[in-house]
């Protein structure tokens, strides 16, 4: 209860929502004051991305960033992580690329790994991005959801290290 | 004196070992038997089960036996901080889009930039 309640407050506080809608899916929610097409545009051009994927604040780089945003296309994200010698490579297929309003990708790093997609609605020169992360089945993601604790999923590792950094 | 004794001890106490937390990363993939997990790390049925029994203490693994084999899973504790994830998760995502917000602000004003450049 206590985590449900902090969790609401601080989506009021900056407007990012996330919610479990089911047994497979994760759902994020956001608005932003710019016409879509500008979203779409930082999410597909790897010079803008190096610099809002993993923010400074975060204490690991995007390093590496190949994007090709075409139906069929791949990309690959590598990080650098402070304690690790070698990058984490982060990486995948571009299932449908529709600008300016969706994008769907896989993310083929772990096994079970989820299919993301993110849709852009504008309205009134605002633009409101619904980002869903399917998982192939429950136990697919109550194991991202398990492996915090193991580190067994190398992505949800630097997810942890991403937000233990932003914290500080 | 007296002992405090946190509800983290025993998820704590149990992670402090490589083979528990190898144990863990290996039922993260599929569910294992007692002895599949011995011969997995090279160790006696015994010694095994003493690692499983404290895991299983700690909530981080559950374990039901069928006939005579004892198959171990991932337990309640490894999923009940699902909100406290989730949160995480969360914030993971709204410290990127904050650094979104700033990138679309220089798109903009690139864009109107090049606008007045074309109308010139």
């Amino acid at each position: 209860m206590a985590a449900k309640l902090a969790n609401s407050l601080a989506e009021i506080k900056d407007g990012t929502t996330t919610e479990r809608t089911s047994d497979r899916e994760l759902l994020i929610t956001r608005t932003f004051k710019c016409p879509a097409h500008l979203v779409f545009k930082a999410w597909t051009t790897p010079e803008l991305l190096k610099r809002w994927w993993a923010p400074e604040s975060f204490g690991i780089k995007l390093v590496g960033c190949e994007v090709d945003a075409r139906t069929g296309g791949r990309y690959r994200f590598l990080f650098d992580v402070p304690g690790q010698t070698e990058p984490f490579a982060f990486f995948g297929k571009y299932l449908e690329v529709t600008p300016p309003e969706r994008l769907v990708w896989t993310n083929e790093e772990g096994d079970d790994g989820s299919v993301t997609t993110l849709t852009l609605v504008e309205k009134d020169g605002k633009t409101h991005l619904v980002l869903r992360d399917l998982y192939p089945s429950k136990d697919a993601l109550d194991a991202a959801l398990a492996s915090e604790s193991t580190g067994a999923y190398p992505e949800q590792f630097v997810q942890l290290d991403l937000v233990l950094a932003s914290a500080e | 004196m007296v002992q405090y004794q946190s509800q983290f001890d025993a998820p704590f106490a149990a992670l402090s070992d490589a083979t528990r937390r190898g144990v863990l990363e290996q039922l993260v993939q599929s569910d294992a038997s007692i002895t599949q997990l011995a011969d997995r790390f090279g160790m006696t049925l015994t010694g095994m089960k003493k690692h499983v029994s404290v895991l299983e203490h700690a909530g981080l693994v559950a374990t039901r036996k069928v006939g005579r084999v004892r198959t171990c899973r991932l337990g309640p504790r490894t999923l009940a901080d699902e909100a406290a994830w989730i949160e995480r998760y969360r914030q993971l995502w709204a410290n990127r889009f904050n650094a979104l917000d700033t990138i679309v602000e220089e798109l903009i004003e690139q864009e109107n930039a090049d606008g007045r450049e074309t109308r010139k």
